[in-house]
Formats: structure tokens, sequence, C-alpha cells
């Protein structure tokens, strides 16, 4: 995609990070949702079995995801669901245009879809003349400043309350500029009714899809998200393939652990749960419901049994919340759908590394995401992965544009390096070197940005290695 | 003096590439530290680094020479092998059975992961050190390492051996858990995003009121001292063991 | 349309091929909260755990929900409420509202949303019966019907609900077994802990933002 050639993201993270009030806004949120996630699951030992049960159901659920699709699907026919598979995006969205173009309809009201941002849907229905809306508070802020997300969860998360305040005055016709959260909500609430009541089709994500009943399970606080589903003649859901559980009894702990993981609630306003179209008899619901189904490279993750773990992933973003590299430069420096340690390790995977392959290296691999990650997917390991497969030095790579960044100087320094740690003589003369010319070295290169905020390393005139031969500590 | 309940008679101390060529001292406070529990140190000189540099940048193969090699240096006998880094100690503990998950070597490599041990926690919980304070009041802040704290667990050991120095008063850091933005080569290869996350936890640092604070780690202290230095900020950062050699001396 | 066809067999064919190498996954504990065996209790936590999240909830013994009802219609002056004929409920709010003109009238929810959308958009309030509620997590349990059709827990701005204390489970897990969710479940199945919610601006907690912005619920000893 063009979007991705110009993407630089050295540039994005020098102007993120030059924005004192985004930092502010970004570490005010994630410090606050790094304390209610601890609130929730406040028993370490709870939230480790739970973590460990949510870990093994979508494993489990991965081994067998070909038998849970076809279940699925059928099942989900049997309840008169209609049922689309897209290999790519670009299918996802000529699907949604050709449902809607069947029904004449040119309004969308949308629930909150990672799956259509990933799409980019919006852009596309715009493109076709279409109408989409998005209902969520946060997405219909960022929507109305023609802005991505920039948190998975809270997608508004970068504006603070005076920035959505000129938001909404500068956007929404008659209204004028108010930092009364309360009025601000109700302007929302106003034109957003409106729009249930007069769309023709409502759009949703999918959280769960059980494959043994064929229901939907949409977790959510607003509300918009059964006003989508419920409210317009015709609902059409999106879901990435690996969102399948076997069972409903597999609901429980995921649906805990994504409450409590995402915003630190013990349970959402609502937990939504839906098995079909409107049947004879009832008076509501939409009469047609459409399950569009999408790979984008999800498939071909799962070959590989460590990387197949990044598709464990519930999105519930506490690993944007708890990495301290996305609480400095915030979701859109990212440039990317999914932001953050996830994003890092799927990102590059669904569009290949020779496109996305920078994001694995803003990361210290502090562990923090792993830490809390509700279905423990071991992502440093992961970001460590695709950082070896970004030079390729075994040729054996797998992911997408594996060894876009294989390049003489680096590979020649790191086997320098390997030989003073595995031969003592070139050992011992690597520290002699540093002993004498250590602390002249030339600023440049590494050392030049190292010392942009620190002062250069200060090497020893003396090794630990000689001071223990003069103390005659025993060698072996 | 401890009591060393275990009797252990004789351990390895890997000292770790960082601490040879910039803080000797540190290391040798270690060994101290060791030998005063009625331990034999043995440090073979031919040890180099643990590998992480290489495992962390996408050099998985290097990093796996250099893992076999230590894993050879360190089998002449089975005794513990003390780290004074919990960085270092993590990925010797943990992270060589990752590397050779798949190879021959696993359960050769698995008998010297299993024997890696952070010099704080084994003085703490397998030697019982028992420390007796001879300096003068003294207030300071300590900074754990992401290793120490997320793969040997080992910060509340650190803190365990600090509070023992009666004259010590342990003032907590805001955001302890936040990584200082060292990792290693990430430091050179995302420097703005390094340098705001070292910047935030100098500022942490501050905010406690303190002059000095420790850490079992050097590459954060490094790092951290580093910017300090830049920004000429008065506050001085030292190594866990040197620290407290240093006070039970007097 | 072939197209799609080859879509879903490209896709099948890869995911069986990927799957193929299988990982070993370890039997895990299933996770299911400690069951709280006294009633009392269950109860208890229930409306302690509503309530801390801003629904009203009013414990009454048998039919006084019905003239608690009408006192809070009063009260707020709400202008009407809907309800669906052929409830557990439905008798007794029309034996309440017999020849009382102090307060809102009561609407049935007789044709379909079409015909009567826009009405509903206006409306005061809806009432509904619920299939219990769950107590370690606290929600209600809606099987939204024919009778009780799904907006009505939606659209109007004040939401009643009755709930049978006998009908309050410890959790989620429970209450699946004991409902035979699986095969027994409607159309549309639903969790309700409490009024619509945000916290989108600045994090700060507000209610009401597109769903009911009262929850007012009634559970019935």
């Amino acid at each position: 995609m063009a979007s991705n050639a110009k993407f630089n993201f050295k540039k994005s993270i020098t102007d993120a990070l030059a924005d004192k009030q985004l930092r502010a806004n970004f570490k005010f949120a994630t410090d606050a949702l790094r304390g209610k996630r601890l609130a929730v699951l406040s028993d370490p030992e709870e939230t480790l079995h739970l973590r460990k049960v949510g870990n093994a159901i979508k494993r489990k659920g991965l081994t067998q995801l070909p038998q849970l699709l076809e279940k699925l699907e059928a099942k989900c026919q049997e309840n008169g669901i209609i049922v689309h598979w897209a290999e790519t995006t670009a299918e996802a969205n000529e699907i949604v245009l050709g449902i809607m173009e069947k029904h004449s309809g040119h309004k969308v009201v949308k629930g909150k879809s990672m799956v259509s941002e990933e799409m980019h849907l919006n852009k596309f229905l715009e493109d076709k003349g279409k109408l989409p809306l998005e209902t969520d508070l946060g997405e219909y802020i960022i929507q109305l400043n023609h802005e991505p997300p920039s948190h998975i969860i809270v997608p508004a998360v970068h504006k603070n309350r005076k920035q959505i305040a000129q938001i909404f005055a500068d956007n929404i016709p008659g209204v004028s500029y108010t930092e009364d959260t309360t009025e601000l909500l109700a302007i929302a609430r106003g034109k957003l009714r409106e729009h249930y009541r007069t769309a023709d089709i409502g759009l949703s994500g999918v959280n769960f899809a059980i494959a043994e009943s064929g229901t939907l399970c949409l977790v959510e606080n607003e509300g918009n998200g059964r006003m989508c589903t419920t409210v317009p003649p015709v609902h059409v859901a999106l879901m990435g393939l690996e969102k399948v559980v076997e069972k409903l009894e597999d609901v429980p702990p995921l649906y805990r652990l994504l409450c409590g993981s995402a915003t630190g609630q013990r349970i959402t306003t609502y937990f939504n749960m839906i098995k079909g179209p409107r049947k004879a008899g009832e008076k509501d619901g939409p009469k047609e419901v459409h399950l569009v189904i999408l790979d984008n490279g999800r498939s071909k993750i799962l070959a590989d049994t460590q990387l197949r773990q990044t598709l464990q992933c519930i999105r519930c973003g506490t690993c944007l919340n708890h990495c301290p590299v996305y609480t400095r430069i915030g979701g859109h420096a990212y440039g990317s759908t999914y932001p953050g340690p996830i994003g890092e390790i799927l990102m590059p995977q669904v569009e290949g590394l020779d496109k996305k392959g920078m994001l694995p290296t803003a990361s210290s691999l502090c562990n923090a995401c792993e830490e809390v990650c509700p279905v423990m997917i071991p992502i440093p390991n992961l970001i460590r992965r695709l950082r070896d497969e970004s030079y390729d030095m075994d040729d054996d790579g797998i992911v997408k544009g594996h060894g876009y960044k294989k390049n003489r100087l680096e590979t020649m320094v790191w086997k320098g390096w390997k030989l003073t740690q595995v031969n003592a003589t070139c050992n011992k003369l690597m520290l002699l070197g540093v002993q004498i010319f250590g602390n002249m070295l030339p600023k440049v290169g590494p050392l030049k940005a190292w010392t942009s905020v620190r002062t250069a390393p200060k090497f020893a005139r003396q090794s630990l290695k000689d001071l223990a031969k003069k103390e005659g500590i025993r060698n072996e | 003096m401890g009591n060393n309940p275990a009797n252990v008679k004789t351990v390895y101390y890997f000292g770790t590439c960082l601490v040879d060529m910039a803080y000797p001292k540190a290391g040798m406070a270690g060994i101290k530290l060791l030998q005063r529990e009625g331990v034999e140190v043995i440090f073979p000189r031919e040890q180099g680094c643990c590998g992480q540099p290489a495992y962390n940048s996408g050099f998985r193969q290097e990093a796996k020479d250099v893992a076999w090699k230590q894993v050879q240096i360190f089998s002449g006998n089975d005794y513990p092998i003390v780290v004074p880094s919990g960085s270092c100690a993590g990925m010797m503990k943990f992270h060589y059975l990752e590397m050779f998950k798949d190879d021959p070597e696993y359960y050769e490599v698995k008998k010297f992961c299993d024997r890696v041990h952070e010099l704080t926690s084994f003085l703490n919980t397998v030697l019982k050190a028992q420390y007796t304070d001879k300096g003068s009041p003294v207030k300071l802040t300590w900074h754990s390492s992401c290793h120490a704290r997320r793969e040997m667990g080992c910060t509340e050991d650190s803190k365990a051996l600090l509070r023992q120095l009666k004259n010590v008063e342990l003032v907590e850091i805001e955001r302890e858990h936040e990584c200082c933005g060292f990792g290693g080569t990430f430091s050179i290869k995302q420097p703005e995003i390094s340098a705001a996350m070292v910047h935030d936890k100098v500022e942490d640092i501050k905010s406690t009121g303190t002059k000095k604070f420790l850490t079992g780690d050097c590459g954060c202290m490094m790092n951290i001292t580093g910017h300090m230095g830049k920004e000429k900020v008065a506050i001085e950062g030292q190594h866990i063991a040197e620290f407290i050699l240093e006070r039970i001396n007097g | 349309m072939s197209n799609v066809n080859s879509s879903r067999d490209n896709i099948f064919t890869r995911l069986k091929a990927n799957t193929a190498a299988s990982a070993h996954v370890p039997e895990v504990d299933a996770w299911v909260p400690a069951p709280i065996t006294d009633k009392k209790e269950r109860v208890a936590k229930f409306v302690e755990l509503m309530s801390a999240m801003r629904t009203e909830v009013h414990q009454v013994k048998g039919d006084e929900w019905v003239a608690k009802l009408q006192e809070i219609m009063a009260e707020r002056g709400l202008k009407n409420l809907v309800y669906g004929q052929g409830t557990d409920i439905s008798k007794k709010l029309e034996a309440a509202w017999k020849g009382k003109k102090d307060i809102g009238p009561l609407v049935p929810w007789t044709q379909d949303a079409e015909a009567f959308r826009d009405e509903l958009f206006e409306a005061g309030a809806g009432i509904t019966t619920t299939m219990g509620g769950i107590a370690e997590a606290a929600a209600m349990i809606l099987w939204p019907s024919p009778e009780e059709p799904r907006m009505l827990s939606l659209v109007p701005p004040v939401h009643f609900a009755v709930v049978k204390a006998d009908k309050i489970w410890t959790s989620f897990a429970e209450a699946i077994e004991a409902l035979d969710w699986s095969a027994k479940s409607p159309t549309n199945a639903l969790l309700i802990s409490g009024p619509s919610k945000t916290a989108d601006i600045e994090l700060i907690l507000q209610f009401g933002v597109h769903g009911p912005t009262d929850l007012i619920v009634f559970v019935v000893d």
C-alpha cells in the first residue's frame, strides 16, 4: 500500500515525542488504566489461573481452527446468518459494499471494530459515496477529526477534554465550544440516536464467535453496539478468523480476562449474544445478518507454532497500557492499525517485514507486556524472532519480507563481537583496547546515539579479570 | 557473617562483560560478599559475555555461539553460577533454554541454566547473609532492572539485604516497574525513545529526594548515570554489592 | 460468486495445511468462581455490585414492586412506560394502571419495530422481565422474546427490570448451566450490568451515552 511506503517511523517517533500534550495525555490515561486493571485482577494467584485458562482455550482453538470455523459456518447458516469469507481486506470491503448495494443502503452505523480499521473500511465506503458513521463515542470523536484510533480500546485517548471540545465545535454544525463532558455527551447522544433510527445498515465487530451454537458475542459499555446490531434492518458482523471459540463454556473466563485487562472492569455494561436475524413472530432485530470472516494473512501465521501465538490475542489493549514505549509515543506513531507491543508482532506478519519490520525495533524487551497479557502471548520472544527474521542470517525466515535488513557491516560487527567473547586471546586484546582507547573513542555511530543524552561510558583502567588475577581469585 | 545453612563450599562467578569493562569494582565487591560467607569463589578468566546483546538484536547464531562457549567454560564442576546482574542471569537461566530448545545440547544447557543465580538472591535466600551496618545514616532509592524483576524475580531479595542495614533509609521510587530505557542495543537503535524513557526515570529518581540510587544491573546504571551526568544531576549511582561491602566494612 | 467460493477454499486449504503440525496444549483446571451457597449472600452481592455501577436497586416482597414503580414514575414525571403483553408481569401492570390518570400511561408494544420504532424512540421508559441475575460480577440476564423485544431494554432512556431473587446465581458459568443456555437461548441474549456508560473522554465515567441513562431494578423475593 502506498501509505506504507511513505511511513517514516523515525520521523513519527520524533514528532510524537516532541508533542508534550500528547505525552501527557497518554501518560495520564495509561497510568489510570493500569491502576484500574490491578483493582480487578487483584489476586495474583487467581489472575495467573485465569490467564492459564485463557491461554489454553485460545491455543487449543488455534490447533482446531479449520474444524471450529467449519462448525461455526454450519451453525450460523442453520441460524439464518449469511457467512462470507474474505482472503484479503479488499475482498472484505467488496463484500460489505455488495451487501449495502443489494439493499440500496447509504448510511451505515458502525460499532467499534478493529477489523474494519484493518480494512480501512470507512475510507473505502466514502470513496464509493456511502456514509459510514462511527458510533462508539471515542470513534465518533476521531472520525469527526479525520483520524484513525490511537488505542484499540480507547480510540480517542490521545485527546483531552479541551481538544475534544474544539473538535466538536469545529465539526458539528450549530455546536459551540463547551468543555462540559455532560454537554458533550448529550450532543453526541442526540446526533447518534437519530442515526440509529434512520440507518440502512448496522455494522459491528465480534469479540468471540461460538462454534457449537453459531453465536456472535459482542462486549461493550455504551450500548452503541446493541443499537447497531438491533435497530437497522441489516446487520453485518466483521471478524478475524481467530476469534472463534469452541463452546459457550469457553466464554466466561475469556470475557473476564478481556474486561479486567482492557478497562479494569469485572463485567461490561452489555454482553450481547447474537444467534441470527429476526425470526417469525419476533418484533425487532435485523431481518438479515451477515458474518464476514477475514483472513488477511492470519492463516499463514498459523504455520509456525511460535508465531502462531500472535493469534491468541483477544484485543484487550493492556500491552499498550503497560508498554513504556507506547505510553511515550502513542498509537499514531506506529503508523499501523494495531499499535504497541501486539502491533509490533502482528503488523510485520500481516504486511511483511519489509514494510513493518521497523516496529519490532521499538521495544526495550522489558517484558512488561508479557507479564500482563491475559492469554500469555510471549511478546518479547516474538519480537526477538522478528528481529532475527529481519536479518535472516540463517536464510530460514518464513515471515513475508524476511531478510530485509541483511547487511554486511552490521553482520561483520556482530561476528567480530562474537570472536571477542568466545576466544580468550581476542577477549584479552579487546579489553586491553577498551582500557587504552575506550575513553577517547570518536562520538560517531552508536556512540553518537548514546551520547546524545548521556555521557560516554567510562571504561575501567583494569578489567575485573585483571583485578581478580591480582587478588588471587581462583581461575578454575 | 551469615550462617550459610546449605553449607555451600564453592561457587562460580560470572562477572558479566559490562562489569568486566566498566564496573570491575562492583564485580569484585560481589566476589568479596560471597567469600565473606565462607564460600570459595572461582572466576574463570576465559569467560565472556552472556550473549544477550546479539540475542536481542537479531543475531541469534552469534548469540548461540557465545552462549555455548559460556556453558562449556562453566562445565568443569556443578557449582552454582552466581551473576551480579539480573539481566545477564535471566539471559543465562531462561533464554539459553529457548535458544537451544531444538538442539541435542539442550540437556547440557539446561543443567547449566539450573545452576544460575542472581547475586543478591543467592546471598539472601541461599547463604542467608547477615549484615551489620557501620555507615552513617543515608537516604537512597532503588532501581530494579526489568529482568531482575520479571525474569529472575530477585527485587525483593535485593531490598531485603538493604533493609538489614539499619542506617539506610530506602525511599521507594514511583513507577519502579518501568524500564529505564536501556534495553541494550535498543538505546542506540531507538535513541529518541530510549532518551525519553531515561529522562523520565531520572525525574522519578529526583522526586525521591535522595542523593543516591542503587541497582543490581550495571546496564541500567550506565544508562541512568550517563543521563544524570549529561543533565548535571548530582545523584550518584552504585551497584548494590559495592554499596553493601562499603557499609559493612565501615 | 465463484470468487467467494475460491476464497473460502483457499483459506481452508491453508488452515488445514498449517494446523497439521499442531502443538500440545496442556489441560488446565476450569476457572469457576467459588459458589456463594447462601441465597441471602448471593442476593446481597448482586445488589451491592449492581448499585456500585449506578443501578438503582429496590429489594421488594411479592408485588410491592408495582407500587414502587408507580411511585418512581410519578416522582420523575416519566412520560409513559412501554411494556410487553403476555408476560409474568404484564397482568399486574395492566391491573395497577387501570383507571390511573396521575402518572404516565402504560403503552403495550404490539407492532413490528418498523411501525413502532419512532414511538419507542420518544418513549419515557420501558420495563422488562429477566431470566435472573449473576452475583459475583453483577449483571442481569435478559432473553428478549416476541413479547419483550430487544429494543425494549435499549431504546427508552429509563429501563425498569424485574429480577426474581430465586434466579440469582453466583456466576455466568452457573447461569449457563442452570438455564441450559446453549440449547435454549433465543435469537438475542444479554447480560446487562448497569446503565449505558462511557469513559472515552479523559477516562471520566459518564452514564447514558446511547442506551438507557437509568437502570432501575426490582429484586423480588
